[in-house]
């Protein structure tokens, strides 16, 4: 029974944060145990879970739509904290609420819920996106009993090491607690946005059961679902706007696959977006392109391999409108009417005027490019990171792409097809260079000449991932100096312990340029022949990174003590196969529980070193991996987490937690 | 120096790694050794104190460097999109489905069948057919088998169409260069390292009398 008057209408006004009130000192008992700072909601660092950066959807925010009354109950219980419980100003409640509702960033809200038990609680009531960037590091229950009007969820599960087989099958991160417990508690949940983690077909069917009014589900990076589980969807979320599959693992028999496409309701559709190319299976063509013709609203649309040109025109027919387009294989599969010709394809990307994201391109043809001329000009972001192009294939195509501001390649367009990038795309946020072979001794084509001449065209580039085989300090430095807006350096020499390939040098000074001149940078990713040096540097320097990747690299235990003493921002810390041991990993225990998680694997730690931490850290959770009974005090992986809900109970028998 | 030693000596390696040798393609050594489902033991791990080397025992043959799990840092996702494009039939860091008695530590990601070097999918279009199959090449051990497999899953198509005469058909392939071959021509192994999709045609297409489509 709700004692508020009657809602006062939602003011219009831009969804950005406010800065956060200055707090008011309490003598009352806190809400969390000090040190860790709203660990069930943290602002949403490193990578957007969409694709594409260009992508990355805002979601709903401030309260949109109906106002959630307040709700007085969670006052104290999932906080914490003993006290006297005083009752509440339902005025000022309501007053905050309405203020509240602007905040939208979470780490406003964080600090803003820190302020008084009235402001937590308002904020609690008004928090409409809940993000949870360590599915373990608290229990559902809790987080539905603090937030009472959550309308999307984030979640994310394992460990990025996972996308690289470093995390054994079974580990964990199964999102059926958490859908059990979303579902009583929202029944009005909107959105759902899932990273790294198992999704089975029967927690699929639960989504639209549980949420009527569902209307975005995004799964990235996601596993265990088949076509079974997405024909639910379809048929099930009657509201549906947003159907995102990204990168998840697909491993379905052909003889078992549903025709999910089909179940979509009959009449017309409020689709904005549908995005299946990770999901690799055929589909029932005909039905998808009398889905496309009855979604007035599709805006994006990416799709699998099987679907050749001629049918990607059909498509585009349906759906003149579209502003993201995945192309598909971009091959010719010819049926009677023989193949299409280049010119009419073109005819058909000229008609799409909105255009300004493609992708796809997944077993391209060459010849079909010159098709795409007409609509380059207004694209910001391109991605032909599964097309194999030389750079005479490439080099018209991007020719024509001047307000390009972010580019996805392989590196078959090599050192030249990046000197082209340079020239011609002024305006490049980002660029990610992916290897056609990912091993650690093939040819490579791009290399320190493709980097230099990219830093002296792009010089907004803000993020740039790179694979290669040969890198120089003296390119790594140039980008440094000239692309001094950089947020996010992954530097991928795939040679192990690969030095600088004139000078023979380690690689410290350019990456010690990079923190050093860079000094926005909050993601890096160190590469090739490193010594402590380096990462003293990056303590020195790097204050405001987040995210660090290490491997294969440094000489000692200093090399963490610099990250740990000198990275104050730092959220997440990756390691593997360096000389580090128990001594490294003990110099953070200051800093761990300001972390979201310590990955490490192929080190040098020991059981009893891990085991200290964990018992000098009661609120950190450490896993132990170990994947030889032989050597019974190493630890081949290590995974430590700051957690308000103690050691998980579905842990699979090979993680010990200490 | 020590140091400037070894960095000339990696390079050395990577010399090795690329030296031409006899033999046709895709009849090299093993694919992979089977590598430990993570990188380096302990007794490795030593080398990595203050000396800069591979990691991996010397004697490791040079152009087949124990490789290892998850390095380079591409998503199985990404790599399985490349494996016939790869000109080596080695798969990168593979995930190695390496079963221990208590099912521990199966080191995978799920699409251990596709990323893993254990398949070799290509896609099979028919002209006709309303949409492409895939098939594993690893499964077959000669061209018999892989008509057979191809008869089986096709000929429901022109079921219809009365008796179906396979000898009407003809498969054909393209390769890496992109050039169009009939199927059965070259060994098998070296028919699996450069074939990049197959295409089943008409006979009377096969036999090249015209380009014009039924």
């Amino acid at each position: 029974a709700s004692l508020s008057p009657p809602p006062p209408r939602h003011m219009s006004a831009p969804p950005s944060s406010s800065p956060s009130p200055a707090p008011i000192p309490q003598p009352a008992a806190t809400l969390a145990p000090a040190g860790m700072r709203g660990a069930a909601a943290e602002d949403s660092s490193g990578s957007p879970p969409s694709r594409m950066s260009e992508d990355d959807d805002d979601g709903d925010g401030a309260g949109g739509g109906d106002r959630w009354a307040p709700d007085l109950r969670g006052c104290g219980n999932g906080g914490g904290g003993g006290g006297r419980w005083a009752p509440p100003d339902q005025v000022l409640e309501n007053v905050l609420e309405s203020v509240l509702e602007f905040l939208t960033a979470a780490r406003d809200r964080n600090a803003a819920s820190l302020v008084c038990r009235s402001w937590y609680r308002a904020e609690a009531q008004t928090r409409r996106e809940l993000f949870i960037g360590n599915c373990y590091a608290v229990s559902p229950r809790r987080a539905v009993e603090r937030f009472g009007g959550v309308r999307a969820v984030v979640l994310k599960g394992k460990p990025r090491f996972a996308d690289f087989s470093l995390v054994p099958h079974g580990w964990g991160a199964n999102v059926s607690p958490w859908v059990a417990a979303l579902g009583p508690a929202y029944p009005r949940l909107e959105r759902i946005c899932l990273k790294r983690m198992t999704v089975s077909d029967d927690e699929l069917a639960l989504i639209p059961k549980s949420f009527p009014l569902f209307k975005e589900l995004s799964l990235v990076c996601c596993d265990g679902f088949t076509t079974r589980g997405l024909a639910v969807i379809a048929e099930g979320c009657r509201h549906l706007r947003v159907l995102d599959l990204t990168e998840d693992y697909f491993h379905e028999e052909e003889s078992e696959v549903v025709d999910w496409i089909s179940k979509f309701p009959e009449c017309s559709t409020s689709l904005e977006s549908l995005v299946f190319d990770c999901v690799s299976v055929p589909f029932n063509f005909e039905a998808l392109e009398a889905l496309v013709a009855r979604s007035p609203a599709l805006r994006r649309l990416r799709v699998n391999d099987h679907v050749s040109i001629e049918q990607l025109r059909r498509l585009m027919a349906r759906a003149p409108h579209l502003t993201h387009l995945g192309t598909g294989s971009f091959r010719s599969e010819p049926g009677p009417g023989g193949a299409l010709s280049v010119s009419e394809l073109a005819t058909s990307f000229a008609a799409s005027r909105s255009l300004v994201c493609l992708s796809g391109f997944l077993d391209a043809n060459a010849a079909y490019l010159p098709a795409i001329y007409q609509v380059c000009a207004n694209l910001t972001s391109l991605n032909f990171s599964f097309a194999g192009l030389t750079d005479e294939e490439f080099i018209p195509v991007i020719r024509h792409c001047v307000n390009l501001r972010t580019l996805w390649v392989l590196d078959t367009v090599g050192d030249e097809g990046l000197r082209a990038v340079a020239e011609t795309c002024s305006n490049l946020r980002e660029l990610r260079v992916f290897p056609l072979d990912a091993t650690e001794d093939s040819e490579g084509s791009v290399s320190d000449i493709g980097l230099q001449a990219i830093s002296e065209g792009c010089r907004k580039l803000e993020s740039i991932l790179y694979f290669c085989q040969r890198m120089t300090n003296a390119a790594v430095i140039a980008m440094s100096e000239n692309c001094p807006d950089l947020l996010v350096f992954r530097l991928c020499i795939m040679g192990r312990h690969r030095p600088d390939r004139i000078t023979g040098a380690p690689m410290d000074e350019g990456f010690g340029a990079i923190v050093m001149n860079c000094k926005r940078l909050t993601r890096l990713s160190v590469s090739g022949l490193l010594t402590d040096k380096a990462f003293a540097y990056i303590g020195g320097h790097g204050k405001l990174i987040k995210t660090l990747s290490v491997a294969f690299a440094g000489n000692s235990d200093m090399s963490l003590q610099h990250v740990f003493e000198g990275c104050t921002r730092l959220q997440k810390l990756e390691v593997r196969d360096s000389p580090f041991g128990d001594k490294g990993l003990l110099s953070g225990l200051n800093y761990f529980y300001n972390m979201r998680f310590f990955w490490m694997n192929s080190c040098r730690l020991t059981v009893k070193g891990c085991g200290d931490v964990a018992q000098q850290m009661p609120n950190l959770v450490v896993e132990v991996m170990k994947e030889n009974e032989g050597e019974m005090d190493t630890v081949d992986k290590l995974y430590l987490y700051r957690s308000l809900a103690g050691p998980r109970e579905d842990a699979p028998s090979f993680v010990n937690i200490l | 120096m020590a140091a400037a030693m070894s960095y000339v000596h990696a390079d050395v390696e990577n010399l090795k790694a690329t030296e031409l040798r006899l033999g046709l393609p895709g009849v090299e050594e093993s694919d992979k050794m089977p590598s430990p489902p993570s990188t380096p033991r302990a007794g490795t791990k030593r080398a990595l104190a203050g000396e800069h080397r591979e990691v991996e025992p010397k004697a490791a043959p040079p152009a087949a460097k124990a490789q290892v799990v998850g390095w380079p840092p591409v998503r199985s996702y990404r790599k399985s999109c490349f494996q016939q494009a790869s000109s080596k039939t080695k798969e990168a860091a593979p995930a190695p489905v390496v079963v221990k008695q208590e099912e521990a530590a199966v080191a995978a990601a799920p699409p251990a069948a596709a990323a893993a070097g254990g398949s070799l999918y290509v896609k099979v279009s028919m002209d006709g057919a309303p949409y492409l199959r895939k098939i594993d090449l690893k499964m077959y051990k000669g061209y018999r088998e892989l008509r057979e497999a191809l008869e089986a899953m096709f000929l429901g198509f022109s079921g219809d169409a009365g008796s179906v005469n396979p000898s009407d058909f003809a498969v054909t392939y393209e390769d890496k260069d992109g050039d169009l071959m009939l199927v059965g021509d070259v060994p098998f192994g070296m028919f699996m390292s450069t074939c990049k999709r197959m295409r089943i045609m008409k006979g009377s297409e096969a036999r090249g009398l015209g380009s014009s489509k039924e």
